[in-house]
């Protein structure tokens, strides 16, 4: 499962940061924004018409990522919900 | 780790030692840059970057030391471009310590950069900003513990508020009495430097840092909730979009009115006197030419402040990034992010300060592309030449729809170019943007930054505008004597007429439009020069009577779409640094207008003699 496919609210921890288009250069970047594995991250809201998704990493990061980066990131559901 | 063998070029004993501001964005590295340096910083000169850096001296231990602000990374290996900025100045100029900046709240990620900085060697001090923040989320760091543990010293700040300042000094003044050649890496230390195991940094921060389990729902979800809501967000933020436009446009504009008085109180009462016993074509240079040059910088002044102290505002606050997560839906399929939506909207009010914001998107090509878009943004300057057309040539009541006929076209131009050139200017970064959490920008803060602004815009445009406003002074003035088409300008006029006649501007139009070169607000006053006539009234019966519906929409058009002005050129040299695409821009521009001109006059023929 990727998080691209994590429902809103619904908490995971990241299991891979799979090397796409951007090859290392965004794994990377997601590295040093806190999403490495057995990171927790939650998915707070979808915009519109396929736009990106506002998610927390950790605690106390929230990013914007496009679907198609969020493609890259591997995950494992945990079950409880927010 | 050259920096410790020696092999370093160690900066002589006279050179001035170097401090470089290190850090993720979003952590108030600037914040603290400013504070520190106060109102004295500049934009330095480095050989071989790319992007603006600042710098400033301070007095630390009754030695001048140089800071340097380098754009925010978040990895030294990074493949953005700021983070090949700083690869590239690590590697060209020597530092002598690097102060990395931290947001205490994200420590857990952050600590990274001090980590690869201390693996290659390179002398650093740590501040913990916004500490206060990290105290809500219920984050405890000891820093002591800390400090010891990494071998780097480490300080409590927050740079908004200025606290913990005394400390940071203490310390970076501390380190740099130890006594150790400068650092310069080279392209091997940089490949060498590991990335750092997520293990290190576990147990790094195992007993040093507290999270918590959890956090409370805080004050920036709370908004969030209606501000990024699926369905409210995107008309929250056009109608925030419409209110700084209406500021803009409401205080910005009136400003400009007041700068022109100004400088024409001070030409009417002071200059004119003075240039009394000069021959008159001398005074009408210094005063046409010359002053007139001054005049046009001195207009641009409060509405850069007013802009960027809007900008700073929407920035500092963290709406900003957000307006990129609401209109990226949208801007990604040309290639760009909502940023540069909110930039373009910002020209219709100007379209330079509007250029010169583009630096917050910190890709260089979404960057150019935004820059290729925003002079086709209809601005306050080029409105006043549609009224007065407007007025002269569509005396039937339908002036609000031609207007706004023409801010359709002018969306539609800017768009279509984006779309057009997406691919060429390709964004290559991944789109993986922080919601930093919101945050009061303070006055200081804000106003620190629009003075800058004005100060890099005087530094570097007005001498080219007043260069250029001497150069068609000459073109219009020039053979002695002559007036209106007999000049220099107005013989280019006429040069151009095979040109400009299929798309019915006449040459006397076309005259006006060299004058528009410099500024669209002087396009009205040259068609007194041009015409040879005084009164408003009879300019507009002139053109009236001269000019056809059709030749002055057409007209419109050309004027909407071909460069807005001289300042608009120069800034976009001075922001992209390269003269081959400030030319393509002018061409581009020049072409698409004579282009639009040009379908529209020709149907437009064809369907009056077909009726």
């Amino acid at each position: 499962m990727t998080l691209a496919e994590l429902n809103t609210g619904q908490m995971a921890i990241v299991s891979e940061i799979r090397v796409g288009r951007h090859g290392q250069g965004l794994s990377n970047r997601l590295e040093a924004m806190g999403m490495i594995t057995n990171k927790l991250v939650t998915v707070l809201r979808k915009a519109g018409l396929g736009g990106p998704l506002h998610v927390r990493i950790g605690l106390t990061t929230e990013v914007a990522i496009r679907r198609a980066e969020a493609k890259m990131v591997g995950i494992q559901l945990l079950d409880v919900a927010e | 780790m050259i920096c410790h063998t020696g092999t370093v070029s160690s900066s002589k004993s006279s050179a001035i030692r170097r401090v470089a501001l290190i850090g993720q964005p979003n952590t108030g590295k600037s914040t603290f840059f400013n504070r520190v340096t106060g109102a004295t910083a500049f934009v330095g000169n480095w050989p071989g970057i790319t992007v603006d850096l600042y710098q400033a001296n301070v007095q630390i231990n009754g030695e001048t030391i140089e800071f340097v602000d380098l754009p925010g990374i978040y990895d030294l290996h990074g493949f953005s471009e700021d983070e090949k900025v700083v690869q590239q100045f690590l590697q060209s100029f020597p530092i002598d310590l690097g102060v990395i900046i931290i947001n205490a709240s994200q420590i857990d990620r952050q600590i990274r950069l001090p980590l690869q900085f201390r693996d290659l060697g390179l002398p650093s001090v740590i501040l913990l900003n916004m500490a206060d923040e990290a105290r809500r989320y219920g984050i405890e760091i000891d820093t002591d513990l800390l400090g010891q543990r990494l071998g780097i010293p480490i300080c409590l700040i927050s740079a908004k508020y200025g606290k913990g300042y005394t400390n940071a000094y203490l310390e970076i003044a501390r380190t740099l009495t130890v006594d150790r050649p400068a650092c310069l890496l080279n392209a091997n230390d940089l490949e060498k430097s590991r990335q750092i195991p997520p293990a290190e940094i576990e147990f790094l921060l195992a007993e040093t840092v507290r999270m918590p389990s959890r956090i409370r729902r805080n004050l920036t979800a709370k908004i969030d909730h209606f501000i990024l809501h699926p369905l409210f967000g995107l008309p929250i933020f056009f109608a925030g979009m419409f209110a700084l436009f209406s500021i803009v446009w409401n205080l910005g504009l009136p400003s400009q009115g007041f700068m022109d008085s100004l400088t024409s109180w001070i030409q009417g009462n002071l200059l004119e006197p003075l240039g009394q016993s000069l021959p008159e074509i001398v005074r009408d240079f210094l005063i046409n030419g010359l002053w007139g040059g001054v005049a046009t910088v001195a207009s641009f002044i409060p509405l850069i402040m007013l802009f960027f102290i809007l900008m700073a505002v929407l920035e500092d606050s963290g709406y900003l990034s957000r307006s990129a997560y609401l209109m990226d839906a949208l801007m990604a399929r040309l290639g760009l992010d909502g940023r540069s939506f909110v930039l373009q909207i910002m020209g219709f009010g100007c379209n330079v300060p509007a250029l010169m914001g583009t630096r917050v998107m910190r890709s260089r090509a979404a960057r150019l592309l935004t820059m290729l878009m925003i002079p086709f943004a209809l601005c306050s300057a080029r409105l006043q030449v549609f009224v007065f057309i407007i007025a002269a040539v569509f005396p039937n009541g339908n002036g609000a729809i031609v207007l706004f006929s023409l801010y359709l076209l002018s969306f539609a131009v800017a768009l279509g170019t984006a779309a057009l050139f997406q691919g060429v200017l390709k964004n290559e970064e991944p789109f993986v943007l922080e919601l930093p959490p919101y945050r009061f920008p303070t006055p200081r803060q804000v106003f620190l930054r629009a003075w800058g602004e004005v100060q890099q815009f005087l530094t570097r445009a007005s001498r080219y505008i007043i260069l250029g406003c001497v150069a068609i002074w000459f073109l219009t003035n020039l053979p002695l004597g002559a007036t209106g088409l007999d000049t220099w300008g107005g013989q280019i006029g006429q040069w151009f007429s095979p040109i400009m006649k299929p798309i019915g501007i006449n040459p006397y139009l076309t005259l006006s439009l060299i004058f528009g070169f410099i500024a669209k607000e002087v396009v009205v006053g040259a068609f007194a020069v041009i015409y040879g006539l005084n009164s408003d009234t009879a300019i507009l019966a002139e053109v009236g009577r001269t000019v056809t519906f059709i030749q002055g929409y057409s007209f419109c058009i050309f004027c909407l779409l071909y460069t807005p002005c001289l300042t608009t050129i120069v800034t976009i040299y001075k922001e992209a640094k390269s003269w081959k695409f400030t030319l393509f821009s002018l061409g581009l521009s020049l072409g698409i207008a004579w282009l639009a001109s040009f379908i529209f006059y020709q149907s437009a023929l064809l369907v009056i003699a077909h009726r």
